[in-house]
């Protein structure tokens, strides 16, 4: 680490690293917690004979949520690490600490067997009870051995769930397969009459070994896999990927790399929004409101295409900065908002689409906080999260008008979920517009000065020569984080990728509490979680 | 003697020849639904005789049972269009007469519609999956609370006529068009034709077009057919929305209608009353449809409410048409 602090602010924030052990995590973690940090992700990765666990917590730029305002201690990234030896391979759970700290538990049990001791829900999370018992894909150096897929058994504890008993309750099993073009996950419904009593949520099906695949490849060829991880979040994955090699490879982006990224990732929020909001309303049989927001889709598809060359803005990030063929045409995009505007207008001025997404599917403020919800899931029941103001990659001064300003709803409803993201289409459609305008006026040809800004010693630089890097972006769906491990011989050791549908899916069973059965499509459409992303 | 038996012949060959307009029109009717629909959402469309085609692709293929339904998964289908089939014959679409032996009555005709119900809803339960089974409890609760209508609707319909057949209803209001604007005769049409819409499973109680199955009505008790078993179900479900659009339709306007005059319906009336439904049936498909696009769907708990809506205009109507006639 550097030992003069450098002179302008460091953007994205480095993380500190700081060794603890299996006596001190909980204290430690504890302490971090209460310092308004919020856990970002456990990431597990192989050792010599050991598994090196990294606990990163951030706190955002404007202090802690809630306390906004009061006392701005700064942005914050530290990263707790610990080594387990492979013999020995268990952790002191952190659960009762931080729900997603639990979650990341059972994750890195399946995927390398370190144990999370007195863990409160020590079930398989990642893997289905047909993978091998003893077998855990991500632990040992990835070699021919294995990549080797092993022989998958009968599913023989089925699906342990929570029956629910008592007169006239009845369960309904849906998918994985589904009718329509759904990714896979099955869901297990309790039923009295219509009223969804639980519902338990089977993912995983779609584990492709992605975490695996990146190691080995250069941080440049590791692109097109991340920007394959989650079809629809194209930018937020590979920006991530980028922002935590670079700070691995102490690579310095210029301004106006930076500032083509804010725009990338507007836009990619723009026609994810716009689709959802058009499925929403087709859920409660306004078709007609649906196929003029897909047709608003189709736009900036075609816009995106003009941008970078491929329709989901594919090509534009890399390692080290980003690309645009073209910028955006802000007439298009101006369109497309004020288009939005108008179908979202007209729906909720029908009595009928009104009621149906009013007080349905409520997730409330406190549950969100407590499961570490993110987006704008945790943005429409009240809870300020948004890392392009809280764990901003670029200067916030630098961007025209700041950063597109987090908005925030506090209904926790359906409603709130719908109307939360159509202002967040204006905002980021005023963002696209304001930025294309900076960037044309600045000359495409000419190179803009990097930032002051040395670059930083990598924080897990250690004797090895292994180095590492977080990368933290608000994609369209909430907080998406990648952490990198860099060998010595500058292939990836290691790549953890954590979507904002991790933290989310948990959250649905417990707005669906005394939803009705027909209402749970449209209440899924409203949180639209990725299972792609989340199974990885 | 011998004109009386031409005349009965006549009349069977006029119910027979409305049944068969009506089957033949029923897949058109979908088609100019779906159609409407597509325009006002800026889509090309499938075309009007897309259902047609479906049905006769469907009518070729072998039936596949789930494993565990019993002899319900192709009894059902055969009932459901049965009564579909009935339904077409007795209910005055192209004529209102009918041969004196099997009576249009108000009863009998909703008794007819309510067998069909119950074998959609057997049908539903029969595989023991959960989606039929969720479809047929939401179909039958709303079946419940549509049929009461449907009857006292009819009934404020039948109490200036003094009878309780459709046939001379429709004569009546043909007789006397006053009636067709009486206040107790709108109150009754319109409660009627809300429980038509429940009935026949369109929005906003049920969306024909979703393909999610926790959302279903109709569709979720006919996952489990396939082939031969699925063409009837559909066939028999189209029967019905245009059977009951169609009465609706003559009730407000009765014009064209061929009455069963001396001796039974003349060719020419016949001719007449075909295209008069066909036209009438279609138009009221348009708006439909147009009404539909402009809709959306109700929350399932919501759709009771509606319904009784529905009951108290019919109830109203059956009041008012003794206190004003």
């Amino acid at each position: 680490m550097s030992a003069t602090p450098p002179a302008g602010p460091v953007l994205p924030q480095p993380v500190l690293s700081r060794p603890t052990s299996r006596e001190t995590l909980r204290a430690d973690v504890a302490a971090l917690l209460a310092d308004g940090h919020r856990m970002l992700v456990v990431v597990a990765e192989n050792a010599p004979d050991a598994v090196r666990l990294g606990y990163v917590l951030a706190r955002p730029a404007g202090g802690p949520h809630g306390s906004r305002g009061a006392g701005d201690a700064g942005e914050s990234r530290v990263e707790l690490t610990l080594e387990v030896s492979t013999a020995d391979a268990w952790v002191p759970t952190i659960a009762d600490l931080s729900y997603p700290g639990g979650r990341f538990e059972r994750e890195i049990r399946d995927l390398f067997g370190v144990e999370p001791r007195d863990h409160p829900l020590p079930r398989r999370l990642v893997r289905h009870a047909h993978w091998p018992r003893a077998w855990h894909p991500l632990l040992g150096r990835r070699s021919a051995q294995t990549d080797v897929v092993p022989d998958f058994g009968e599913d023989l504890s089925a699906f342990p769930f929570l029956e629910v008993g008592g007169d006239g309750v009845y369960e309904i099993p849906v998918g994985p397969v589904h009718a329509g073009l759904i990714e896979p996950g099955h869901f297990r419904f309790s039923v009295v009459g219509e009223t969804i009593v639980r519902m338990k949520a089977r993912l995983w099906y779609l584990h492709r070994g992605v975490e695996r695949l990146f190691e080995g490849r250069t941080p440049d060829d590791g692109v097109v896999l991340a920007e394959r991880i989650s079809g629809d979040t194209a930018v937020g994955h590979t920006l991530a990927y980028a922002l935590a090699c670079e700070e691995a490879l102490g690579l310095v982006v210029p301004q106006r790399d930076r500032l083509v990224r804010a725009l990338l990732l507007e836009l990619e929020r723009m026609h994810n929004h716009a689709a959802d909001l058009g499925m929403i309303l087709n859920d409660v049989a306004f078709g007609l409101a649906n196929v003029h927001l897909q047709r608003v889709r189709e736009n900036l598809l075609r816009l995106n295409e003009s941008v970078t060359g491929h329709r989901l803005l594919r090509g534009g990030v890399r390692v080290g900065g980003a690309d645009v063929v073209a910028l955006p045409d802000v007439g298009l995009v101006r369109a497309a908002a004020a288009d939005v505007a108008e179908v979202v207008r007209l729906a909720l001025e029908h009595p009928m689409v009104l009621d149906r997404l009013v007080a349905t599917a409520v997730l409330g403020r406190e549950d969100a906080l407590r499961m570490g919800v993110l987006g704008y899931v945790a943005r429409a029941s009240g809870v300020d999260v948004d890392a392009r103001r809280d764990h901003p990659f670029a200067d916030p001064a630098a961007l025209p008008g700041g950063p597109p300003e987090p908005v925030v709803d506090d209904e926790g409803d359906v409603l709130a979920r719908f109307t939360v993201r159509a202002r967040e289409v204006e905002a980021s459609a005023r963002f696209v517009v304001a930025a294309s305008e900076v960037l044309a006026g600045a000359g495409s040809g000419a190179p803009t000065p990097p930032d002051p800004v040395a670059p930083h010693a990598s924080p897990g630089g250690a004797v090895d020569g292994t180095t590492r890097g977080l990368g933290v972006v608000e994609a369209w769906r909430g907080l998406l984080c990648h952490r990198v491990t860099v060998g010595a011989d500058g292939r990836l050791l290691r790549v953890k990728v954590v979507d904002p549908s991790f933290m989310n899916w948990p959250a649905l069973p417990v707005a669906l509490a005394d939803t009705i059965v027909p209402d749970f499509p449209l209440a899924n459409k409203s949180f639209n979680q990725s299972y792609a992303g989340n199974d990885l | 003697m011998s004109g009386d038996v031409a005349g009965e012949l006549r009349v069977v060959l006029a119910v027979v020849l409305q049944t068969v307009v009506v089957v033949a029109a029923a897949p058109l009717l979908v088609g100019v639904l779906r159609q409407v629909r597509a325009r006002w959402e800026g889509r090309v469309g499938q075309g009007l005789l897309q259902p047609w085609r479906d049905l006769v692709k469907l009518a070729r293929k072998e039936p596949l049972q789930a494993s565990g339904s019993t002899v319900v998964a192709w009894v059902a289908p055969v009932v459901v269009l049965g009564s579909g089939l009935l339904l077409a014959a007795l209910v005055p679409t192209v004529t209102t007469a009918g041969p004196a032996r099997l009576p249009a009555d108000l009863f009998v005709v909703v008794s007819v519609l309510l067998v069909g119900t119950v074998a959609l809803g057997l049908l539903g339960l029969d595989a023991g999956s959960a989606f039929g089974g969720m479809g047929s409890s939401r179909h039958l609760t709303i079946a419940a609370l549509v049929e009461p209508t449907v009857l006292l609707a009819v009934y404020a319909l039948s109490v200036p006529v003094g009878s309780t057949a459709l046939g001379p209803i429709v004569e009546g209001r043909l007789a006397d068009p006053g009636r067709v604007v009486a206040p107790a005769g709108v109150l009754a049409v319109v409660a009627l034709a809300i429980a038509v819409i429940a009935e026949t499973a369109r929005i906003p109680v049920d969306n024909p077009s979703t393909h999610l199955e926790l959302t279903m009505v109709h569709e979720a008790m006919v996952l489990e057919s396939s082939g031969r078993d699925l063409a009837a179900v559909e066939l028999g479900s189209w029967l019905r929305l245009s059977v009951l659009l169609a009465l609706v339709a003559n009730l407000v306007v009765p014009w064209g209608v061929a009455t069963a005059g001396e001796g039974g319906p003349g060719l020419t009336a016949l001719a007449v009353g075909v295209v008069a439904v066909v036209v009438k049936t279609a138009a009221s498909g348009v708006v439909l449809a147009t009404a539909e696009v402009f809709m959306a769907k109700l929350r399932l708990f919501r759709v009771p409410e509606l319904l009784t809506g529905s009951f108290v205009l019919a109830f109203l109507a059956v009041t008012g048409s003794y206190v004003i006639g």
